[in-house]
């Protein structure tokens, strides 16, 4: 325990907030001890939505783990099925063609851009800036409609596989893409306008909730939170993966380390994720949208009707799965929270060995007593808002 | 007073408590149609045409809604806060003037009795409310509405200051206390178009008093006391049904009083463009009158659509370190105008 | 014409009888339409799903009835503001110069309270960049203030 013991009763009142408010994002419980409105000290607990998915994996094919990467971080599904896709492609040393690549970054950087827009959103209601929420969620399900229109799925979309996509996107989805990129920043234009010079949004996030460089590497904090405190780090550039280092795109960092700066910097990251999408869009390569591992990617579906090793195989991964080579491997990506990373040990068999998910938001989670602490409760809205946690992903 | 009499002002009360209850009530739905338009969103729309019957199954729903008193509670307090709350914001509406004096009987129709310290009344009466929400705090027995009733109690009370001396300009210029005196006062025009409205000379003490009154009202970006995403509901959270609906309609009947009195002391009351027969002449003031009220009551939800919240202490040093200085500037100023044209 | 002085009041008196009337209403018509089925969970008080720890009512900072005191000796003086406002046009330049004087008196005080930092809410000194009170390490269950 701290050295900042005061008994309970004597001075301060000591405040559940969570599970069940509307602003921990969640069912975060934060037990606060109070002095007036200051925060004299501020303990996460966690654990109210463990859901036991890295365990279930171990009990699935490395095929149907996938779907259950969706539910780690409900915001942003498709990034965490390119983290586990990843792992075990490298794994398998499976290299998928650049086509499948260049969709799955498009596919990513949209799901930064929604995963950014909740953030947004929420932060700003957290704040009472109402309309922002309601505007950002407008543009949201355009994303999500972008989504169902590959994956037939708006959240739980499951549709990345071991060497590559599940289908060739459909024909009208580029155009679709464009016109959503055409909007779209505009729209990020329409946030700005109510926020970023607005006196009230900068006297509420200016100044709160500091977090030095030093602190935010200490504590493992990753992500826009870190970029804020002026840590230079993005693993899209720093160590690319899935074919970034073919695009052109600037990491936005700030020195400050408040609450607003991590506002901007995700802000700008909504920028630069157009601009990524944009470059996908118009260089996406022609080709296969599969590898050709035989085994391990499914045979496509004409092939399978007509000869009879093809639906051998496909029979075989269906109700079997994959085999993957021994050994375990650490796969990870830049999520929009942070270092998301995938842990995959493989003993040979078709079901993973262990999975392992290192989530950024667990890590930024241990920010929030530093950073709240010694401030107003009406801070600690805008800190939990600031460090943009899921709770799907911490718990697991 | 003869029975008549009595009798008379009863149902004139009655009349206008009416009219006022149907307004507080739409004030809601109008507050959330308008929200919702500004969000692109529909708002109420199933019950009745553009859900303009959700008021009425609002209050069905919340006189039939399971009646809890929480185990911990303080019970007596406990149900005089909203008792209190909404007696205090109904009260305050007595002394409001909505047209000019029209006479029947020796009765005024406009105007449930026009106290010629109206503006006191109503400053009294109305931080009376604050009692209302500091005891529904307290005795709640719940952390998050003793802080909101803590915010609220310091609040209101802070502001209260800048309402009362963002008044006080307009009292120097008409020289009464009564609210009829006041519109009285600003008939008329400057050079003959520009309308006598106090906001042109006293453009400082509306601001100050504007804002003040949001605040008093606890709206955005001043709705401290219940904000939702800090406080879960503030004071109130641990009541339901009724006694949740009449806190509400206090809010909402605040709101109302509030735009009234923005409308009286500074945009000229009923006064406007009259002509036509007799009987559009009579009406006319009443429809100025409330299109001036709509007005205010439409800049409340704009304010609220655009605005994000403030935070306790900036709110507080708002009210004593920028409104009560510019409304102590303002009062200066005025009297010095005045006493230099009057000399 | 105190006839019709009093009579005001009296609607007022009469006002007041009518809105008890309807805020008693009120409460009486719910607790009769609505239903009844307490249990021991949902009477407790709420404080987001947790079992609350301690009192609500407790002692609380300060500062509260700091304002709350700061506020009366200024309503006080807002007070004698107002007979004086309405009875400017009479006292005119007198008025004006006798109501400066106070006005400044009360300034005065007003800029010592600005200047003690009464008006200066937060009450956390200690907020500005590294307020990292040590810190208490994240995860482990929340045992510790019980």
């Amino acid at each position: 325990m701290p050295e900042l013991e005061i008994p309970a009763g004597e001075r301060n009142m000591v405040l559940n907030m969570g599970p069940q408010h509307p602003s921990t994002h969640g069912v975060l419980r934060l037990v606060l001890e109070l002095d007036g409105e200051t925060i004299v000290r501020c303990t996460p607990d966690i654990g109210y939505l463990h859901t036991g998915i890295e365990k279930t994996c171990e009990d699935k094919t490395y095929h149907q783990a996938i779907t259950l990467t969706d539910r780690i971080d409900y915001l942003c599904p498709l990034t965490n099925n390119l983290c586990y896709v990843l792992a075990v492609e490298k794994l398998l040393g499976l290299e998928p063609p650049p086509r499948a690549q260049w969709v799955r970054v498009m596919l990513n950087e949209l799901s930064r851009i929604a995963s950014h827009l909740v953030w947004l959103g929420t932060h700003a209601i957290d704040i009472g800036a109402m309309s922002v929420f309601l505007y950002c969620f407008r543009e949201r399900e355009e994303i999500l409609k972008l989504f169902e229109m590959v994956a037939g799925q708006r959240m739980m979309t499951s549709y990345f596989r071991v060497g590559g996509l599940a289908l060739e996107p459909p024909a009208d989805f580029l155009k679709r893409v464009q016109k959503f990129l055409q909007i779209f920043p505009g729209r990020i234009e329409e946030y700005e306008n109510l926020l970023t010079r607005n006196r009230i949004w900068i006297g509420r996030t200016k100044g709160i909730g500091y977090l030095s460089a030093a602190d935010a590497l200490d504590l493992g904090v990753s992500g826009p939170s870190a970029r804020a405190s002026g840590i230079d780090w993005d693993l899209r550039r720093d160590n690319p993966y899935s074919s970034y280092d073919k695009f052109s795109f600037a990491v936005p960092v700030r020195q400050e380390g408040d609450v607003y700066a991590r506002y901007l910097v995700r802000v700008d990251e909504m920028r630069e994720s157009v601009k990524i999408v944009q470059q996908a869009v118009e260089g996406l390569p022609e080709g296969p949208v599969q590898a050709t591992a035989r085994g391990v990617v499914l045979p496509p579906r004409e092939k399978m009707k007509t000869e009879m090793e093809a639906l051998i195989y496909h029979f075989k991964i269906v109700t079997e799965g994959f085999r993957v080579p021994p050994g375990e491997v650490y796969q990870a990506i830049e999520s929009p929270r942070g270092e998301m990373g995938y842990y995959v040990v493989s003993d040979g068999t078709s079901h993973p060995y262990r999975v392992k998910v290192r989530s950024p938001s667990f890590a930024n989670l241990q920010a929030l007593p530093r950073i709240a602490e010694g401030r107003l409760l009406a801070d600690m809205i805008a800190c939990i808002g600031s460090i943009d946690i899921v709770l799907g992903e911490i718990d697991r | 007073m003869s029975p008549l009499m009595v009798l008379f002002a009863l149902a004139k009360i009655v009349v206008i408590l009416l009219v006022l209850l149907t307004v507080v009530a739409y004030a809601v739905w109008f507050e959330r149609k308008l929200l919702a338009h500004m969000q692109c969103r529909w708002g109420p729309t199933r019950v009745g045409p553009h859900g303009l019957l959700q008021p009425l199954a609002d209050a069905i729903k919340l006189l039939t809604k399971e009646d809890l008193t929480p185990s911990e509670v303080f019970p007596l307090v406990y149900l005089l806060a909203p008792f209190l709350s909404l007696v205090t914001a109904l009260l305050a509406f007595a002394v409001i003037p909505f047209g000019p004096e029209t006479r029947v009987g020796g009765m005024d129709l406009f105007q449930i009795a026009d106290l010629d310290i109206g503006v006191l009344f109503i400053l009294s009466v109305s931080s009376m409310g604050v009692y209302g929400i500091a005891l529904a705090g307290w005795s709640s027995n719940s952390k998050y509405s003793l802080l909101g009733g803590l915010r609220s109690s310091a609040q209101m009370i802070s502001y209260e200051l800048a309402i009362g001396l963002s008044i006080i300009g307009v009292l120097l210029l008409t020289g009464s206390l009564s609210l009829r005196a006041i519109v009285e006062n600003q008939a008329g025009a400057y050079w003959g178009f520009l309308p006598r409205w106090n906001i042109i000379p006293q453009f400082a003490g509306f601001v100050c008093f504007l804002v003040a009154a949001i605040a008093e009202t606890n709206r955005l970006p001043f709705d401290l006391p219940e904000a939702e995403t800090e406080l879960v509901a503030g004071y109130h959270t641990e009541y339901s049904s009724m006694k949740f609906g009449m806190f509400f309609m206090a809010e909402y009947a605040n709101m109302v009083t509030a735009s009234c009195l923005a409308t009286l002391l500074f945009f000229g009351g009923w006064h406007g463009p009259v002509f036509g027969p007799a009987i559009l002449q009579a009406l006319l003031p009443l429809l100025w009158f409330s299109l001036k009220v709509l007005f205010f009551l439409f800049l409340y939800v704009w304010i609220r659509a655009t605005l994000p919240r403030f935070r306790y202490d900036q709110l507080m040093a708002f009210g004593w370190k920028f409104l009560v200085p510019l409304a102590l500037g303002n009062l200066v100023v005025t009297s010095l105008v005045l006493a230099i044209r009057w000399s | 014409m105190p006839n019709t002085y009093f009579q005001n009041y009296l609607v007022i008196l009469l006002m007041l009888g009518v809105v008890v009337l309807l805020a008693g209403g009120m409460i009486v018509l719910s607790y009769l339409l609505g239903q009844h089925r307490p249990s021991r969970v949902k009477l407790s008080p709420y404080e987001c799903g947790m079992v609350p720890t301690g009192d609500a009512r407790q002692r609380f900072s300060v500062k509260f009835y700091l304002v709350a005191m700061v506020f009366i000796l200024f309503d006080v003086e807002i007070v004698f503001l107002y007979p004086w406002a309405v009875i400017f046009h009479e006292l005119r330049m007198f008025g004006f110069l006798e109501m400066l004087l106070f006005l400044l008196l009360v300034g005065a005080g007003f800029a010592y309270l600005w200047k003690m930092g009464v008006l200066d809410w937060t009450g956390s000194d200690t907020g500005g960049p590294a307020g990292g009170t040590g810190g208490s390490p994240a995860g482990g269950r929340a045992g510790g203030p019980e």
